[in-house]
């Protein structure tokens, strides 16, 4: 955490797979930069392909969103919104400024507590790891496709010819081999001003409560943590501080988990079957 | 990057433009209304990630449907001892198990690693029900049509005669409950995604695949020369179904959260699928107009499916869609 140096969880060595202990990511967007080194950080350690330079005309913003090839997305957001305790006013009469702020805000895959693309996939091939991180094991993938539609936040993708394992679905690993032999996973461990913090998921709780109740007493009002416990998606290990509402970020304000409509599903098909089956019967007794 | 490269160029368009106009204004340049961008959610991006299927699946799920469907008929016609029909039925089913899983096959990023998703047998995930639909459909329909055409053909006699009536007996009693399965598990598949035009009609999609499906074997069986009457009431029925669901869709609206249903080539797609199916399939029916009718339903359930995937890349691209439909 910041000030703490090389006390920090972002630079101790650790053994949470070992030990079973659930970790997270708090990412705070009021102390981040917008380096991208975490985006870098996490290209170059998981050896994700270079998916093309584009220009989006989207603030300082190319890369777009998280997919395949993209684990870390940071988002530049240029609100004219209050920043704090910014003064606000008329530039004309020389006693304020026009309200403007721009937020940083470095995503990642969510690692849901009930988790979409873990339900849905039919290979078995996406886990849940010790660190209760969701892991998708890329030589067991077939590349069905039906991961990308049920993650209610977009993270997960299917990578597109020509690039490196094209084919198979790819998302954030929490860095899980690095995890493994006690390392912090390579965005936190680079992020220089400890915007992403890694640590054990209930101190990030704490610490997220904290930095939110004091943001809101230094006149950020509209400071808020993003964590949906209260959905069927049961709450995220990769949790953010926003400014104003998750819709600015592109984060769905209640994600769901799709399993929550398999039943009106099942059983819609269950009728229809049985229907079909008594049509037919029907047709061939009275017609025939 | 060199100075020809494509986005250099564009730069270069673009400082062309803005000299000769004083303004640039095309995709891509947020310029207007100053720095601050309007677009919904994040710049306009996604929230969900529209699916990244391809022609393969909504082909998939029109032969798929047709033959499972295709089982109930047999089923149902060896029960009213038409065996020729029964015959030719299996036949479709057993022609399209086989190119459903083909389709099936091909869709996948990675096709040699099919067979992973027969390691697993996941009750929570529809995919998975799915692949085990569609073997065990398989693997009654093909031994069924096999007993079926060498007791028709009556290779053997006597006892292994009547032990090979039976085993056909069960083999596409079989094919049938897992024929209805394969039908409307589709709807299930899609149904319960985080896509918002699909989750909001997950009730209606398992009807319309299904009776799709029904309507679509029963006009092939018409098409191929099995003019019975039976036929044609399941004909008017499949379309009585489709055009109440017509009625459903434009009643039960969902505005933003499911537009993709009503706007945009998707929104016509589904539009011409449902008419071709339901009113104008019920119309030729009625006129006595059977193979027109028979080929209307035919095309309209096939439209149908590219309609309802369309759907799904547009309703799943939608930043609006997905914040309306969880207000």
């Amino acid at each position: 955490m910041i000030g703490e140096g090389i006390q920090s969880t972002n630079q101790r060595r650790h053994s949470f797979v070992q030990d079973r202990v659930e970790v997270g990511f708090f990412t705070d967007p009021s102390v981040c930069i917008g380096c991208k080194a975490c985006e870098v950080a996490c290209k170059e350690w998981n050896h994700v392909p270079d998916d093309g330079f584009n220009w989006s005309g989207n603030s300082y913003d190319n890369t777009g969103h998280l997919g395949a090839s993209t684990w870390r997305h940071v988002m530049f957001l240029e609100q004219d919104r209050q920043k704090g305790n910014q003064v606000v006013g008329s530039t004309s009469s020389g006693n304020g400024e026009d309200p403007f702020r721009w937020v940083f805000l470095s995503d990642v895959c969510k690692h849901c507590e009930e988790a979409g693309c873990l339900e849905a996939c039919p290979t078995g091939a996406i886990v849940r790891t010790e660190v209760g991180s969701v892991l998708v094991q890329n030589d067991v993938c077939n590349g069905c496709g039906y991961c990308v539609v049920s993650c209610p936040f977009g993270v997960i993708d299917r990578r597109p010819e020509p690039l490196p394992d094209a084919g198979g679905a790819f998302k954030c690993t929490f860095c899980y081999d690095r995890q493994k032999s006690g390392l912090v996973p390579a965005c936190a461990k680079v992020c220089p001003t400890e915007s992403i913090v890694f640590g054990r998921l209930d101190d990030l709780r704490a610490l997220a409560s904290q930095r939110v109740k004091h943001l809101q007493e230094s006149g950020y009002s509209d400071a808020q943590l993003y964590d949906p416990q209260e959905t069927s998606v049961r709450g995220i290990h990769a949790f953010f501080l926003i400014l104003g509402e998750p819709e600015a970020y592109g984060l769905p304000p209640k994600p769901q988990v799709p399993t929550i409509y398999l039943k009106s599903a099942w059983t819609s098909a269950f009728a229809t079957a049985i229907a079909s089956v008594i049509a037919a019967l029907l047709a061939f007794a009275f017609f025939a | 990057m060199t100075s020809n490269s494509p986005s250099e160029k564009r730069l270069e368009e673009l400082r062309e433009q803005a000299w000769q106009k004083g303004v640039v204004t095309d995709r891509g340049v947020d310029v207007a209304g100053g720095p601050i961008p309007r677009k919904p959610g994040y710049y306009g991006q996604p929230v969900v990630k529209p699916p990244v299927w391809t022609w393969e699946i909504p082909i998939y799920f029109f032969i798929g449907g047709l033959s499972g469907m295709s089982a109930v008929i047999a089923s149902a016609a060896i029960v009213f001892h038409h065996v020729d029909l029964a015959r030719t039925a299996m036949w479709l089913a057993a022609i399209g198990v086989v190119l459903s899983s083909i389709l099936l096959i091909l869709d996948l990023g990675r096709p040699l690693l099919f067979i992973n998703m027969l390691r697993v047998f996941k009750l929570q995930s529809a995919m998975s029900m799915g692949v085990w639909i569609l073997s065990m459909f398989g693997a009654c329909v093909v031994p069924g049509l096999i007993v079926l055409e060498l007791h028709a053909h009556q290779v053997f006699g006597g006892t292994i005669d009547q032990l090979l009536r039976i085993a056909a007996g069960i083999l596409i009693f079989g094919s049938a409950f897992f024929g209805t399965l394969l039908a409307t598990y589709t709807g299930v598949l899609i149904g319960a995604t985080a896509i918002p035009a699909w989750f909001l009609h997950r009730l209606l999609l398992p009807i319309h695949f299904g009776t799709a499906g029904l309507g679509s074997a029963a006009g092939l069986l018409e098409l191929l020369g099995h003019r019975l009457a039976a036929l044609n009431a399941l004909g008017y029925y499949a379309a009585a179904i489709e055009s109440a669901l017509l009625i459903w869709l434009s009643v039960d609206k969902h505005g933003m959260a499911d537009r993709a249903i009503h706007e945009h080539g998707s929104g016509w797609l589904i539009r011409i699928g449902e008419i071709l199916t339901g009113p104008l399939a019920l119309v030729l029916r009625f006129l006595g107009l059977v193979p027109l009718a028979a080929i209307s339903f035919l095309v309209g359930a096939l439209v149908s499916r590219f309609g309802w995937i369309a759907v799904g890349k547009v309703s799943g691209s939608d930043p609006e869609a997905v914040f309306a439909s969880q207000r």
